[in-house]
């Protein structure tokens, strides 16, 4: 995020677009409505008649897949009523006439015919947001999940540079991450090409840097994604993996692939609190201790470095993940590994990453709120980013062009799959499954069903339906209600007897190589 | 009797509500939410409420496992960890460090990624590391 997450409270606009926010981001929700009880205006965009929009001044119930044409459509609207910051786009950004030019071809109408969406409510959601103040964009993975997600999160930062809503407080462009720490991991190096603080291996000096602090010398060419390592695996490049803390098995899209591939490798060691549905492929499983039985940090999505901190020993003989790492290099005969505690990890990655530099265990621990970049030990840290520039100088405009979803329906396979999330689960379910009070609300897949399409489909409340498409068929239950419009059909990912991702299409964003979880066709039937 | 509560961070979504973990003599007993915390403001939702549950459970692995001939034993981990080093260190040798896929967790915390990554690069010399940050 760019903005802290208090300030929507403040905000006298919030876009929400592809957020369940109230189901998966219960206390980032409470912030929203307390804007709205406030005075603020709230924009509600999403396939599904989701909660929020119950609070929405203008809702949009858009066809998955058409972000884009709707923000260019907002777009229109806003250039063409004048509400741009025209002091904003020459003093801070590059680029502007491309965009206008592209968005002029948006005219609400013709958005909204792509979107499903009236072209009032287009201009009425313009109207709001480019008026506001402090507008302020949340999105989380409906919007990424495509594979046109990076061009979609462009499109969100044209929407909120056009406007000047960014580097103030209550304003800016906010992901939602949806797990504990996705930003930490990426912050951290987790990732193919870069090492903490998104210092790329293949630049000379980065790579020098970390080699000196490590003592070794470091392959400058990056890795591959997740999902290229599953093709590799089909093509023989990579014949062992090593699984810590994640259930590919379950959440990778087209799924049959996946687990062909884990079923392929040579040697699969698998590191994790429960035996997982990838663990069951493993040929060593590792017990790990979980988050309440060790010391560490995880980074929110407001990039805030919060402490994990050790409440009880590890179950059994569990130990915690860094731990496990350490002892297994010892094993190798390497030392580079050898750590005492977690919080001289903590002072190792703070003296390799300039945005981590002045954090540590001793300030977090005594209360101090640290949002990074927090270069040095006397910098509070940084709740809003980009006040008064950019951090990497102008700001950039793209020009954008909607283009349809890879896997459009048909006759064979009528329906537009959208996936996601229930509340009452997380992730693959390895640990809310476990937990009876979430089990009690939400213990099955439903496939979420728009009466007419289930009318005319004979499908009623409850019955068992089998949903198919190109990769794979599963079976599960009905719930017929007006959550999605007529064509869209929406599943939940959580549950491993009736996966959603067998269906779904392993093809990516070029760039940041997201699956399209978000639309893929499918066929629907009863099952007699 | 010895009480005490600790203050830590949600395991779930990225929010980062902080609330406290009582413990009893050793055993986690409950969870109470932290009215000081900056973004719950004692306000918990129903998962980050039970995040406690899950830690307890019966299923929870306690020992290595090592498959035979399709069968999970249990091992110590000096002879779990010996099989994953022998096997890792034959597949970098007579393979290539490429050859090898480390797949890490944006469930673990900025610690353990840093060590698996410093693993991946440092020890095996592959940037074959990733997690599922886009899923
Ligand atoms: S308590 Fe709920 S909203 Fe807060 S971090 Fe946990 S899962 Fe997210």
């Amino acid at each position: 995020m760019t903005n802290s997450i208090a300030e929507f409270e403040n905000a006298d606009c919030i876009l929400v677009i592809g957020s369940n926010t109230m189901e998966q981001h219960p206390l980032i929700a409470k912030r929203m409505l307390k804007a709205k009880e406030k005075g603020a205006k709230l924009i509600v965009a999403d396939p599904r008649r989701i909660p929020m929009m119950a609070f929405a001044d203008v809702a949009l119930q858009l066809k998955p897949g058409t972000d884009i044409a709707l923000l260019n459509g907002l777009m229109n609207v806003i250039i063409g009523d004048g509400l741009v910051d025209n002091g904003f786009i020459a003093e801070r950004t590059e680029g502007f006439d491309q965009v206008k030019a592209k968005v002029a071809e948006y005219t609400p109408e013709k958005a909204a015919g792509i979107c499903g969406v009236s072209a009032d409510d287009i201009k009425a959601a313009a109207q709001l947001y480019g008026k506001a103040e402090k507008g302020s964009i949340a999105y989380c993975m409906g919007v990424t999940q495509h594979v046109k997600g990076m061009d979609t999160v462009k499109s969100v930062a044209n929407l909120a540079m056009i406007t000047g809503n960014v580097g103030r407080e209550s304003t800016g462009v906010n992901p939602l991450r949806g797990q504990c720490n996705v930003q930490g991991a990426s912050d951290i190096g987790a990732l193919p090409d870069v090492f903490t603080g998104y210092q790329k291996v293949s630049d000379d000096a980065a790579r020098q840097k970390f080699e000196q602090a490590w003592g070794c010398s470091l392959n400058s060419s990056p890795g591959l994604t997740l999902t290229e390592m599953f093709d590799a695996v089909e093509d023989g490049k990579i014949t062992a993996m090593y699984v810590m803390g994640e259930n590919p098995a379950i959440s990778e899209p087209n799924i049959g692939h996946a687990q062909k591939a884990l079923g392929n490798l040579e040697f699969l060691v698998v590191q994790d609190i429960f035996m997982t549905e990838t663990a069951q492929f493993a040929d060593v499983v590792l017990p790990a201790a979980s988050f309440a039985e060790k010391e560490g940090t995880f980074t929110s999505t407001e990039r805030r470095v919060s402490r994990v901190r050790k409440a009880i020993d590890p179950i059994g003989e569990s130990k915690a993940d860094w731990q496990i790492i350490s002892d297994l290099a010892k094993q190798m005969g390497s030392s580079q590994l050898n750590y005492g505690s977690a919080a001289e990890i903590m002072d190792e990655i703070s003296n390799l990453t300039p945005s981590y530099g002045g954090i540590s265990y001793e300030r977090l621990d005594s209360g101090e709120q640290l949002a990074w970049p927090c270069p040095d030990k006397d910098h509070p840290g940084t709740p809003i980013l980009h006040i008064g520039q950019f951090t990497k100088g102008k700001g950039q405009f793209f020009a954008i062009d909607y283009a349809p979803s890879p896997e459009l329906p048909d006759s064979e396979y009528p329906l537009i799959l959208t996936t996601g999330r229930v509340m009452f689960q997380y992730h693959t379910g390895t640990m809310t499954r476990r937990v009876p009070a979430l089990e009690r609300e939400a213990s099955s897949a439903q496939l979420e069903i728009n009466p007419a399409d289930a009318d005319k489909l004979g499908i009623k409340q409850g019955d068992k339906v089998i949903v198919k498409s190109r990769r794979g068929e599963i079976e599960t239950k009905a719930l017929v209600a007006d959550k999605t419009t007529p064509g869209v059909v929406f599943l939940p990912f959580h549950f491993a007897e009736a996966a959603a991702n067998v269906l779904t299409l392993d093809k990516f964003d070029p760039d940041c190589k997201i699956p399209e979880f978000k639309v893929c066709a499918v066929s629907v039937r009863g099952k007699g | 009797m010895n009480n005490s509560i600790v203050l830590t961070t949600c395991p779930y979504c990225g929010t980062g509500c902080t609330f406290y973990l009582e413990v009893m003599d050793g055993e986690l007993t409950g969870l109470i939410p932290c009215p000081t915390d900056p973004i719950s403001e004692g306000q918990l939702c129903i998962k980050g409420r039970n995040a406690h549950v899950f830690v307890t459970n019966g299923d929870r692995l306690t020992k290595p496992l090592i498959k035979e001939e399709g069968e999970f034993k249990e091992a110590s981990w000096d002879k779990a960890l010996a099989l994953v080093a022998e096997k890792l260190a034959g597949v970098k040798k007579n393979e290539s460090p490429d050859a090898i896929g480390f797949v890490s967790s944006a469930r673990c915390t900025n610690e353990d990624n840093y060590v698996f990554m410093k693993l991946a690069r440092a020890v095996f010399g592959t940037n074959n590391v990733d997690h599922c940050a886009r899923l």
